[in-house]
C-alpha cells in the first residue's frame, strides 16, 4: 500500500472532526441558546436527548477500537466486556438513578457529603474521582494514538501528543461543556460511523462466499476455544471472567463524566427513564464490534499475530475492499473513533478538572487564590497532562484492559459507597473512609502493578490484573464493618435524608 | 528596633506563657463552631471534648436545665446525678460547690473514682440560665471554680452568638415572606387593568393572561420551602414579563435564553423575580424607545450563571454599593434582599455582582453552584 495516499482518507477524516469539534465548541453555546421567547418547560431536557448525550459521552476509545481487537484476539469471552459495559447501566438503573438525582448532587463528592456530612469522605471521593479519572483517561490517550498511527503514520506518542492538545484547547475554551445537543449528536456520528462500515463489509463478506475464519497461527486454538464464553481454561479463566463482570457490572455508577450528566435531568422518574435509553442505545451500539472481530478472523488474523489488534476496526476496511470504497469507509472509522476520542476524553477532562478546581487549585495557597475560571484552567491542564504523559511510556496494556482497571477502582469505591449510600441507613462517614481507603488503594495498587508490569506472576498476577472479585467485597465488608463499630456517629440527618431519596416526587410531601 | 523579634519567623513562638494562651485559645476555638449551633445534645457532644482539654479536671458535664447532654471524663457513674444537680444549682443562682457528701459513689467505684466535689456554673443567654457547666474534680479549689466560672462564662458567649445565628436566619425567613408579600399593588393594578382592556377586543388572551396571573400569585404566595428549581423560578419570571408585556406592549422587549441543563439547578425561592422587577423598572425608565431585558442562563460545570440586564439609564455605583450594603432608605430593596439570601446560602462568594454606571444599563449577575448541603427543592 502506498502510505501517502493510504493516509489521506485519514487526515480529512481527522481534519473534519477536530474542526468540527473546536468550531461546535467555540460557536456551540450560541448555537444552543435561543434568541426568542419560549416557554420554559418545553426546553427541559427530554430522556431521549439526555440518553443519547450520556451514549455519546460514554462510548470511548476503548468500546470504538477495543472491543473488536479483543474478540479477534482472545475469542469470544471478550465479549463480556461490552455486555458489562452495558449491564452497568441496568444497575445503575435500578439502584442508584432515581435516588442519586432525588439527593440533589453534582458529582459524587456532593452526593458523600450530603449523605454523610463530612468533609474528610468528601476529601477521599475528590481523590478517587481525579485517580478514576486519570486511570480512565489514559486508554483513551493510548487510543488516540494508536488511531493516528494507524490512519496517518508517523510515531504512537504524536497521536497522543497531538490529541491531548486538541482536548486541552477545547476544554479551557470552554467548549463542549456538557452542551447536551452536541454529546448526543456525537452517540449518533459514532453509531453511523461503525454501523455503516460493518454493514457494507457483510456485504462484501456475503459476496465473497461467506469464507469461514482460515485456519492459521491466529485460530491455533480452533474455533472452540475462540467461542467459549470463559477466558482461558481452568480456575483462573473462572476467576478472571468473575472478576471482569463484577469490575464492569458495578464501575459504571462511579465514572465521574456520567454521574454528572443525570443532574439534567429534572427529577428521579427522568432519570430512570433516561438510564433505560442509554441501555437501549448502548445496546445497538455494541452489537456491531463483534462484527468487526468476526470479520477480522476471516480476514485479518495477521494482525492478532502481530499484536496490533487495537487498529482492526481502523484497517480492516481497506483489508476488504480496496480502492474508493475501502478509503471511504477508513474515513469514516477514523472520524468515528476520532470522535470517540474527543468526546469521552473531553467530558472526562472536564469532571475532573472540576473537581481539582474545586478542592485542589481553587484553595487558597500562601494566602493567595486562583479565581474560577483560573482554577478550572490549571485544573484542566493536571487532567490532562498527567495521563498523557503517562501513555507516552512504553507498555503493553492493551486499550480494554486499561479501562478495565478504571471500572475495578470505579466498582470497589464508589459503587459500595452508593449502594449503601443509599440503601442502608447504618452508613457512617468513619466506615465510609475505611471502605473507600480498602477498596482504592487495594485496586488502586493493583491497576498500578498492572500498567508497570513485571511485579508478578501465577495467581498473584492473575488476582492484580483483574482485581474486582476481591476488592469490591472487601470494600462492602470493610464499610460495614467499621459503619457497625461507630455505629453511634451515624449522621443525624439520615432519615430525613432517606425519605427524600426515595420517595417519589409525585408525592406531596415536604422534603426540607 | 532590630532586637525584636521577628514575627515571620516560625520558630519563634513566644514565651511559655504566650505559648499557653495560643494553647488555650486554640482549644477554645475547636469548641467554639459546635456551641455556635446552640446548646443540643449534639452541639453538647461535639465540644465537651474541647471543653474538658480546656479545664484539665478528671471530668466534666453539659447538662440543659433538666437533663444531661454530655459526660466526659472518669467516673462515669456520676452522670446519673447530674440533673439533680443542676436542678439544685439553678434554684440557687450564681456558681455552686457541691462536696463529697452529695456526690456518693456507685458500689465498688469508690477506691478508683477521682471525683471528690463538683463546681456547677450555670450558663445564661441574655440572662436567661438556659443550662450547667459541672466541672467534677477531687477538691473544689478556689481556682478551679474561677476556672469553671470563665469557662462558663465564655460558653454563654459563644449560645449568645448562637441566638444571634437564629434571630439572623428568622430575619431572613421574615425577609422572604414580606417579599412573597410585596408583589406591588400597582403590579396587581396594572395587570389587571390590562388584561381588562383585552377582555372585548381579544377574550382569548384576556383569559390566557388573566390564568398567567392566577399561576404568578399562587408561586409568589407559596408557603412552604426555602428552596425551589431554577426552572420553576423562571417560568414565574416568564408569567410576570407576559403580564408586563401585556401592559407595555412593544415598549418592553425581552430576549431570554436559558440553557436547558441548568433548569433543575436548586435555587433560594424567588432569588431571580426581584432582580427582573427591577430590571424593567430601571429598563422603561430610561428611555421614549422603551426597554430591552435579557436574561441569559450559562451552565458552566459545577456553577451555573444567570444575568439580568437591561439597557436602561443605569445607577450610580456608589448607589448600588449602598443598597447591597443593606440601605433600607433606598427604593432598590430587592436587591438588597436577594444579595443578602444568597450569601447567607451559599457564602460570600456567591453574591451578587452589579456592573453598572449611569446610562450605560445596568447588569447583574448571580453565580450559583449547582450543588450546596442543605440546598434541594
Amino acid at each position: 500500500m502506498n502510505p501517502d495516499l493510504g493516509a489521506a482518507p485519514g487526515i480529512v477524516a481527522l481534519v473534519l472532526v477536530s474542526v468540527a469539534t473546536l468550531a461546535i465548541g467555540t460557536y456551540g453555546l450560541r448555537f444552543s441558546r435561543t434568541t426568542s421567547d419560549f416557554m420554559v418547560a418545553s426546553r427541559t431536557v427530554r430522556p431521549r436527548m439526555n440518553a443519547s448525550a450520556i451514549s455519546g459521552e460514554y462510548l470511548s476509545a476503548a468500546s470504538f477500537l477495543g472491543v473488536a481487537g479483543l474478540l479477534l484476539t482472545f475469542g469470544a469471552d471478550m465479549l463480556w466486556y461490552p455486555v458489562g459495559w452495558t449491564a452497568g447501566y441496568l444497575v445503575l438503573l435500578t439502584l442508584v438513578a432515581a435516588p442519586l438525582r432525588r439527593s440533589g448532587a453534582y458529582t459524587l463528592p456532593d452526593f458523600a457529603e450530603a449523605r454523610l456530612d463530612s468533609q474528610a469522605v468528601r476529601r477521599a471521593c475528590s481523590l478517587l474521582v481525579v485517580g478514576i479519572g486519570w486511570l480512565y483517561l489514559l486508554p483513551q490517550f493510548q487510543g488516540a494514538g494508536i488511531t493516528l498511527a494507524s490512519a496517518v503514520g508517523g510515531p504512537t506518542w504524536l497521536g497522543s501528543l497531538v490529541v491531548g492538545s486538541v482536548v486541552l484547547i477545547n476544554v479551557i475554551s470552554g467548549g463542549m461543556r456538557s452542551i447536551t445537543l452536541v454529546q448526543a449528536f456525537q452517540y449518533w456520528l459514532k453509531l453511523t460511523a461503525l454501523l455503516v462500515p460493518a454493514a457494507v463489509l457483510l456485504v462484501v463478506w456475503a459476496g465473497d462466499g461467506r469464507p469461514g475464519p482460515a485456519t492459521g497461527p491466529a485460530a491455533a486454538g480452533g474455533s472452540l476455544s475462540w467461542s467459549s464464553p470463559l477466558a482461558e481454561s481452568g480456575p483462573t479463566g473462572l476467576y478472571l471472567t468473575y472478576s471482569l463482570i463484577v469490575a464492569t457490572f458495578l464501575g459504571t455508577m462511579g465514572l465521574p463524566h456520567v454521574v454528572v450528566r443525570f443532574y439534567t435531568n429534572p427529577d428521579g422518574r427522568a432519570a430512570r427513564r433516561t438510564t433505560l435509553v442509554v441501555l437501549v442505545l448502548i445496546g445497538i451500539f455494541y452489537m456491531v464490534p463483534p462484527v468487526y472481530g468476526a470479520l477480522g478472523r476471516v480476514y485479518a488474523a495477521e494482525l492478532a499475530a502481530s499484536g496490533r489488534s487495537d487498529v482492526l476496526v481502523l484497517e480492516l476496511p481497506r483489508l476488504m475492499l480496496p480502492g474508493l470504497g475501502g478509503d471511504v469507509l477508513t474515513g469514516l472509522v477514523v472520524g468515528g473513533a476520532f470522535a470517540a476520542f474527543l468526546s469521552t476524553s473531553s467530558g472526562l477532562a472536564i469532571a475532573v478538572a472540576g473537581v481539582l478546581s474545586q478542592d485542589v487549585t481553587g484553595r487558597p495557597y500562601a494566602g493567595r487564590r486562583l479565581g474560577g475560571v483560573a482554577a478550572f484552567r490549571v485544573g484542566a491542564v493536571l487532567a490532562v497532562v498527567v495521563p498523557a504523559l503517562v501513555s507516552l511510556s512504553p507498555s503493553q496494556v492493551g486499550v480494554a484492559t486499561t479501562v478495565g482497571l478504571a471500572f475495578a477502582v470505579s466498582a470497589s469505591t464508589f459503587c459500595p459507597l452508593l449502594l449503601l449510600g443509599i440503601w442502608w441507613r447504618g452508613l457512617t462517614a468513619a466506615g465510609a473512609l475505611a471502605g473507600l481507603a480498602a477498596g482504592g488503594l487495594g485496586s488502586g495498587l493493583a491497576a498500578l502493578l498492572t500498567l508497570f508490569p513485571g511485579w508478578a506472576d501465577g495467581w498473584l498476577e492473575v488476582l492484580l490484573r483483574r482485581p474486582a472479585a476481591w476488592s469490591v467485597p472487601l470494600s462492602f465488608l470493610v464499610m460495614v464493618a467499621v459503619s457497625r463499630l461507630t455505629r453511634d456517629r451515624a449522621p443525624l440527618h439520615v432519615r430525613r435524608f432517606m425519605v427524600r431519596l426515595h420517595t417519589p416526587e409525585a408525592l406531596d410531601l415536604d422534603r426540607g | 528596633m532590630a532586637r525584636l523579634p521577628r514575627p515571620w519567623r516560625r520558630t519563634h513562638l513566644g514565651s511559655d506563657a504566650d505559648r499557653a494562651t495560643f494553647r488555650t485559645l486554640h482549644t477554645a476555638s475547636l469548641a467554639a463552631p459546635a456551641l455556635r449551633a446552640g446548646l443540643t445534645r449534639e452541639s453538647a457532644e461535639r465540644s465537651i471534648k474541647h471543653l474538658h482539654a480546656l479545664l484539665g479536671t478528671p471530668a466534666i458535664a453539659l447538662s440543659d436545665t433538666a437533663d444531661l447532654l454530655a459526660w466526659d471524663g472518669a467516673g462515669h457513674h456520676h452522670a446519673a446525678q447530674v440533673p439533680a444537680l443542676a436542678t439544685e444549682a439553678l434554684a440557687r443562682s450564681g456558681t455552686q460547690v457541691v462536696a463529697r457528701r452529695e456526690l456518693p459513689c456507685t458500689e465498688g467505684q469508690q477506691g478508683s473514682c477521682p471525683v471528690r466535689a463538683a463546681v456547677i456554673s450555670p450558663l445564661a443567654v441574655e440572662d436567661r440560665v438556659v443550662g450547667t457547666l459541672q466541672v467534677f474534680g477531687p477538691y473544689a479549689s478556689a481556682g478551679l471554680v474561677r476556672a469553671a466560672d470563665e469557662v462558663a462564662r465564655w460558653v454563654s458567649g459563644q449560645l449568645e452568638l448562637a441566638e444571634l445565628d437564629t434571630s439572623r436566619t428568622r430575619l431572613m425567613e421574615a425577609e422572604v415572606r414580606a417579599l412573597r408579600a410585596q408583589i406591588s399593588p400597582h403590579f396587581v393594578y396594572n395587570s389587571l387593568g390590562a388584561i381588562a382592556s383585552f377582555v372585548r377586543t381579544d377574550p382569548d388572551r384576556a383569559r390566557e393572561l388573566l390564568l398567567e396571573f392566577a399561576d404568578f400569585t399562587r408561586y409568589s404566595f407559596r408557603r412552604h420551602g426555602e428552596f425551589t428549581t431554577l426552572a420553576e423560578e423562571l417560568r414565574s419570571v416568564e408569567r410576570y414579563l407576559l403580564l408586563e408585556q401585556a401592559r407595555f406592549g412593544d415598549r418592553l422587549r425581552v430576549t431570554l435564553s436559558v440553557a436547558p441543563e441548568v433548569l433543575s439547578v436548586a435555587v433560594p425561592f424567588l432569588c431571580i423575580q426581584p432582580l427582573v422587577e427591577n430590571a424593567v423598572r430601571h429598563g422603561l425608565e430610561s428611555a421614549e424607545g422603551g426597554g430591552h431585558i435579557r436574561i441569559v442562563a450559562i451552565d458552566q460545570g459545577q456553577e451555573c450563571v444567570i444575568e439580568v440586564e437591561d439597557d436602561g439609564a443605569g445607577e450610580d455605583p456608589e448607589h448600588i454599593r449602598r443598597v447591597l450594603a443593606g440601605d433600607q432608605s433606598l427604593d432598590s430593596v430587592g436587591l438588597g434582599n436577594v444579595d443578602g439570601r444568597l450569601r447567607a446560602v451559599y457564602g460570600d462568594d456567591h453574591g451578587l455582582v452589579v456592573e453598572t454606571a449611569p446610562g450605560a444599563g445596568t447588569k447583574v449577575v448571580v453565580r450559583l453552584p449547582k450543588f450546596a448541603p442543605g440546598v434541594h427543592a
